[in-house]
């Protein structure tokens, strides 16, 4: 089982590192969605800081999104989905190391990024730990809830566009919660609150959203 | 379980045929008795004036959005479990009808937002998340439009309502955990100060009519998508050679 | 049906869209046995294949292995099952032993670098290993996806259209396989649309569909199919 899963990790990973392209273009589509608010909305710090939560958080989880929609695509195309299906272990396993894989792929650069933004941004220090502390617990969530609609739109026409519709909605909790954090440390009333309902959102989404990617999965291969 | 799954639908068809019309008829009736009430019976409100009326129109229409997605995972549970192809024709024909309500809340909500709050849009909790839930709608009907598969559409509609399901209530208290730190209070709906017994009276008969109605527009749906689906099978050939 | 069928049918009956492709199909498979499923384009060959697999599910009746339904013992079926479809299920950006090592790890198992690289070597791999498969021709893409199957250990191999790729010497190669395989045993259900010299070997042919074709294959001298 822990083989398995490790495998699953060690080729994802490996595959990434042979494809940088992948994982950049998400990450500078993150950083540039970011810096264009500014642009759109004037300099003003106290504004910036304002909304820079708020507009960090959106575009992590577009940034999430973008990448989401080949997460089971180029292994179909080539054949090595029906393989891993078809092995001997349990497919929620399958899902839930190619979520993780995700995540480490993907959700980490954001977070690494992110404090550079937050400075943009004029966030103060204290904010932007717990921007990344709210971060690293909210983008595995946007990593395993993504897997179900990547699961579920596995080789329609539009593939991406329709994941995006059918996820986001998903996804408000999260936002709400992880911005929140941010904004309560700004407000001066905390962010243990958001925090611990964040922990919680994700604890349910890795008990539900890997059956439900692992039940799609097979639908769509059908 | 085959004969089974390939007798059922049969059977229904001429059931639900039979069934639409008391459905429908009572959905009339009860429609107009409550407008009624709504409209003439039921006394000006000493804060709102004339304009709470469209809540006998927007409660109603928000229950039922709300509860025609649960409706809709339960049946989508059901058939994802026991491989019943009634239960998935329920999901689909329950779809438009839940998204034409959720639509309705929210320009009703609007209506009365507009006097109310002097904002067509205000965000507050619960129309955001009427919104959303507007949202997860739009996503399960794209996700069938984009399907051509049957079988697979079925499925993967369920799953997705499935998992809205789950995440409705955790979207609905997030939305207000939201709203409560960054507006203070707002007027919410259902705090409408001590509401009289004949308003009362006239929602509730709206809100049975919203359900008779989407009862026989459902049956109604899955009747046509019977049709459509057992078109192959000798009794479909009947119906349609007669 | 004998008490050593492995691999059974029962009444499948396979849809796709609204075309019935197959019905009221039976077969069973023994040790050491081949299943050829021939039939024209279109006709539900690969359908049928991906019943077999468990990939999915048929509109009535069931696939047994072992007299288990495969919907109930899937862990077991697929640790004993080994598929290889049109596509060959590698990577392009990993080498063939990086190809293997991942294929390994999915059966659970621990990589054993240098049975692998001996399988690749006898299929004629052996200048290859630290290429990616991106830079392999389509025929030698083929092969490493035959060395996983090799490797698999698997009792029952599911092929569709094997051969596909191949050059005269590599399809030698492969009858030489299918023979051992057999011989040891095991069992195999493949498609193909060319001739395959199997002396010696129980065959057990299906026709899928309705479009009879020529008697093809299965006989003890190679005989040439028209257009594929």
């Amino acid at each position: 089982m822990t083989r398995f899963l490790l495998a699953v990790l060690r080729r994802d990973l490996t595959l990434a590192a042979r494809r940088r392209g992948d994982w950049l273009i998400a990450l500078f589509f993150f950083v540039m969605v970011a810096s264009l608010f500014p642009l759109g909305i004037g300099p003003d710090p106290k504004l910036l800081a304002r909304i820079g939560p708020g507009v960090l958080w959106v575009a992590a989880t577009l940034a999430s999104l973008l990448s989401l929609s080949r997460l089971f695509a180029d292994d179909h195309r080539d054949g090595s989905l029906e393989h891993m299906v078809l092995s001997p272990e349990p497919t929620v396993l399958l899902v839930l190391g190619k979520s993780l894989a995700h995540w480490l792929i993907y959700g980490i650069p954001l977070l690494l990024i992110a404090p550079v933004l937050g400075v943009q941004f004029h966030l103060p220090a204290d904010a932007i730990g717990v921007l990344l502390l709210s971060l690293l617990i909210g983008t595995p969530i946007l990593s395993l809830l993504g897997g179900v609609g990547a699961a579920l739109t596995l080789g329609l026409r539009g593939g991406g566009v329709l994941l995006t519709l059918l996820i986001l909605p998903l996804y408000v909790p999260a936002l709400i919660f992880g911005a929140g954090a941010v904004d309560g440390v700004l407000a001066g009333t905390g962010a243990e609150a958001h925090l611990s309902l964040l922990g919680a959102f994700l604890i349910l989404t890795l008990l539900v959203a890997p059956w439900i990617a692992a039940a799609a999965l097979k639908v769509s291969l059908e | 379980m085959n004969l089974y799954t390939y007798a059922s639908p049969a059977t229904f068809y001429h059931l639900a045929g039979r069934l639409i019309p008391w459905f429908a008829w009572s959905a009339g009736i009860l429609t107009l008795v409550g407008l009624y009430i709504g409209f003439f019976v039921a006394p000006t409100d000493f804060q709102q004036s004339e304009a709470y009326r469209v809540i006998f129109i927007h409660v109603p229409a928000a229950w039922m959005g709300m509860f025609i997605y649960l409706v809709m995972a339960f049946w989508g549970a059901i058939g994802l479990a026991f491989n019943t192809r009634l239960s998935f024709m329920m999901v689909r024909a329950l779809a438009p009808t839940g998204a034409i309500f959720t639509f309705i809340a929210l320009w009703t909500g609007a209506l009365w937002g507009k006097p109310m709050w002097g904002a067509w849009w205000v965000w507050d909790a619960r129309l955001t998340s009427t919104l959303i839930l507007l949202f997860l709608y739009i996503g399960i009907m794209a996700l069938w439009a984009a399907i051509d598969d049957v079988k697979r559409g079925d499925r993967a509609g369920a799953l997705l309502a499935l998992i809205g399901a789950i995440n409705v209530p955790i979207i609905y208290f997030s939305v207000k955990w939201w709203n409560t730190l960054h507006q203070g209070a707002s007027v919410s709906l259902t705090k409408a100060p001590t509401m009289a017994t004949i308003m009362l009276t006239g929602m509730l008969i709206m809100a049975f009519a919203a359900w008779f109605y989407s009862i026989a527009v459902a049956l109604a749906r899955v009747r046509a998508i019977i049709l459509e689906r057992e078109r192959h099978t000798e009794w479909v050939k009947d119906i349609l050679e007669r | 049906m004998p008490d050593n069928v492995l691999l059974s049918a029962h009444d499948l009956a396979c849809t796709r869209g609204d075309r019935l492709l197959f019905k009221a199909m039976n077969f069973g498979l023994v040790a050491g046995e081949l299943l050829l499923v021939q039939g024209g384009n279109g006709q539900g060959k690969t359908s049928l294949l991906r019943l077999l697999t468990g990939l999915s599910r048929p509109e009535a009746g069931e696939v047994r292995w072992r007299g288990q339904p495969i919907a109930r013992c899937g862990e077991t079926y697929h640790r004993e099952m080994a598929y290889l479809g049109h596509a060959n299920g590698i990577k392009d950006e990993l080498n063939p032993l990086e190809n293997l090592r991942f294929a390994d790890g999915l059966q659970g198992r621990a990589f054993d670098a240098a049975r692998a690289e001996r399988t690749l070597g006898d299929l004629g791999l052996a200048r290859c290993l630290d290429l990616p498969c991106r830079v392999l021709s389509f025929g030698q893409r083929r092969r490493v996806a035959l060395a996983a199957l090799l490797l698999a250990g698997a009792t029952l191999w599911i092929l569709d259209e094997p051969l596909t790729g191949l050059d005269v010497h590599a399809v030698a190669q492969m009858e030489g396989l299918l023979r051992d395989h057999l011989a040891a045993g095991g069992m195999v259900v493949a498609t193909t649309h060319q001739a395959l010299n199997l002396a010696g070997v129980r065959v057990q042919r299906l026709l899928v569909g309705n479009v009879a074709i020529p008697d093809i294959a299965a006989s003890p001298d190679p005989v040439a199919e028209g257009a594929a």
